[in-house]
């Protein structure tokens, strides 16, 4: 301690917090670097709208891959938002506690499965069962919004729990004592007391499944086209970019990086999303 | 008033009827063998220092301790000459005629109006007319209506912490109890708040029986007409407040209300 000093020490631990901040800041610079000036080139209009994905022949509109992430993240939330919000109304109303103290570290080791494994999953099982019984190849935008929607659980569970657990115990007390049944009291005060950060989750369970890769690349198909039924294979705007990357070149390298670039932003306008609902929440009280 | 003290035997009839009543919570008896009997239209209050089990006993009363895990009961607790811990009791239903106002002000966080027309809204009540006319009725009866009768749209928790008080009894007054606890309502409140409180209990009291936890034992003298002295969860004493409070038959008791105790 006296080799360094109160000083030095908090000199330190400043450099090392800026050191995260930096990197955000980096990347956020180099993607922009490399993208922007092709969105200013092609057009954004131009780049979102268009259907034509052809590299060689210059054509770069992304709205297929758009309309897919689109499509994958709404199937998640259908998927995981009503079961992570049941569960976690279940294990923190419902559940003794010493159940709920087991369960909840177990479903945040969900988000601690790497994707590419969750990708297994839905090539060898879930595919299959969906070309067998629903048609279609099986790698399908079905197959991807469930394997996102679960993916997404520990996010939506986790945050869920934390929200309904902070709501007093007074609301839930003065609701019985009115006469209330027990679920009367869970879905016209407590929900209503913890919306705010069950929202919160739910946003935040989006980013997850708009910015997810590995998984989607191995079980949505990834064929470049506006799908017409859930049965369909897509290619999301994540693994557009994962697959093409690695032989890319010139305007084609840009274009992909302008495609993180509007990553970037969705995912930046969803988290800042999720930050107001939860403030909005803190100002409230 | 000259009339005869008040004392547990006198004429009336009796709401609560308690006796040897224990309660466990896992290993810990928090009440021992408690008697005690609650008049129609009269304030009872239950007094003692921390820990004594005043506020079990009152939450034994609506059955509110059911939502402590572990939470063991003997004895009986009879309302009406029904013994509200039976298999068949409807505890739902209990709790719309025992009704609790607590110790920090609890409004939900909904609208004023809504607030008050929770207890009605989950018993079924919808139409519209008869919610503004029992809204209307219960926020002049807990003396809120002129001061906030202009903003019935607003959140609960921007009223001052008494008029939050109030609307939680404005609150209970609309679901029409026959029998109000209440938990220490004034701890959180300030003297002049609690005066006002205290002087909504003895207009209450004309209408409603009710029964009142406080630490504070000028509260119970001033507005109660019966006591009870509790320690270490036994009811070491209980009669008329005038009794009490003037010539307690138990030393114990007398040591507490003297300052010598708690």
């Amino acid at each position: 301690m006296t080799l360094i000093g109160e000083k030095g020490v908090r000199r330190i631990l400043l450099a090392t917090a800026l050191s995260a901040i930096s990197a955000l800041l980096l990347i956020a610079l180099f993607i922009i670097k490399e993208g922007l000036p092709f969105i200013f080139h092609y057009g954004l209009w131009n780049f979102l709208s268009s259907s034509d994905w052809e590299p060689q022949a210059g054509k770069f509109g992304i709205f297929p891959m758009v309309a897919a992430s689109l499509w994958v993240t709404f199937g998640a939330m259908v998927v995981g938002a009503p079961l992570g919000v049941a569960g976690a109304l279940f294990l923190s109303e419902f559940a003794p506690r010493p159940v709920m103290r087991v369960i909840k570290p177990m479903i945040e080791l969900l988000a601690a499965i790497p994707s590419v494994v969750y990708g297994f999953i839905g090539v060898m099982v879930l595919a299959p069962l969906i070309r067998d019984y629903l048609g279609g190849p099986g790698l399908s935008v079905l197959a991807a919004s469930i394997i996102l929607g679960i993916m997404i659980l520990p996010t939506v569970i986790s945050i869920s729990i934390d929200s309904i657990m902070a709501v007093p115990q007074s609301y839930r007390e003065g609701s019985l004592a009115l006469g209330a049944t027990v679920w009367q009291t869970i879905h016209m005060v407590t929900i209503r007391a913890a919306r705010s950060g069950i929202l919160a989750s739910i946003i935040l369970g989006m980013g997850r499944a708009i910015g997810e890769t590995m998984a989607v690349i191995m079980v949505a198909g990834n064929a470049v086209k506006i799908p017409h039924s859930a049965l369909e294979s897509v290619r999301s705007l994540t693994a557009n970019i994962a697959l093409e990357m690695s032989y890319a070149t010139g305007l084609h390298r840009q274009a992909l990086f302008a495609t993180g670039v509007i990553l970037f932003v969705v995912i930046i306008i969803l988290n800042s999303a999720a930050m107001v609902a939860i403030r909005g929440k803190a100002a409230r009280k | 008033m000259s009339s005869a003290p008040l004392s547990p035997d006198g004429p009336g009839r009796n709401r609560f009827e308690i006796s040897k009543l224990d309660l466990f919570y896992g290993d810990f008896q928090a009440l021992k063998s408690v008697e005690m009997s609650v008049r129609d239209r009269m304030i009872t209050a239950l007094i003692g220092p921390s820990g004594c089990g005043k506020s079990t006993l009152l939450r034994c009363l609506n059955r509110m301790n059911d939502l402590i895990h572990g939470t063991r009961i003997q004895g009986k607790v009879l309302l009406d000459g029904q013994d509200i811990y039976h298999a068949s009791t409807d505890v739902t239903n209990l709790r719309k005629r025992v009704g609790m106002v607590f110790q920090r002000p609890n409004p939900f966080p909904l609208s004023l109006y809504n607030n008050v027309v929770y207890g009605l809204r989950v018993a079924g009540v919808h139409s519209r007319k008869e919610l503004d006319e029992i809204v209307e009725r219960s926020l002049r009866a807990a003396w809120l209506w002129d001061v906030v009768s202009d903003r019935l749209d607003h959140s609960a928790l921007e009223l001052p912490l008494d008029q939050q008080q109030r609307l939680c009894v404005a609150r209970l007054l609309a679901v029409q109890p026959e029998v109000i606890l209440m938990d220490e309502p004034c701890s959180a409140l300030d003297p002049i708040a609690t005066m006002k409180i205290e002087e909504l209990m003895l207009e209450l009291k004309k209408e409603y029986t009710i029964i009142i936890v406080t630490h504070n034992m000028q509260q119970a003298a001033r507005v109660s007409d019966f006591t009870g002295y509790m320690l270490l969860g036994e009811m070491i004493e209980f009669g008329g407040t005038k009794d009490i409070f003037t010539r307690p038959s138990n030393k114990l008791t007398d040591d507490y209300i003297t300052g010598k105790y708690g």
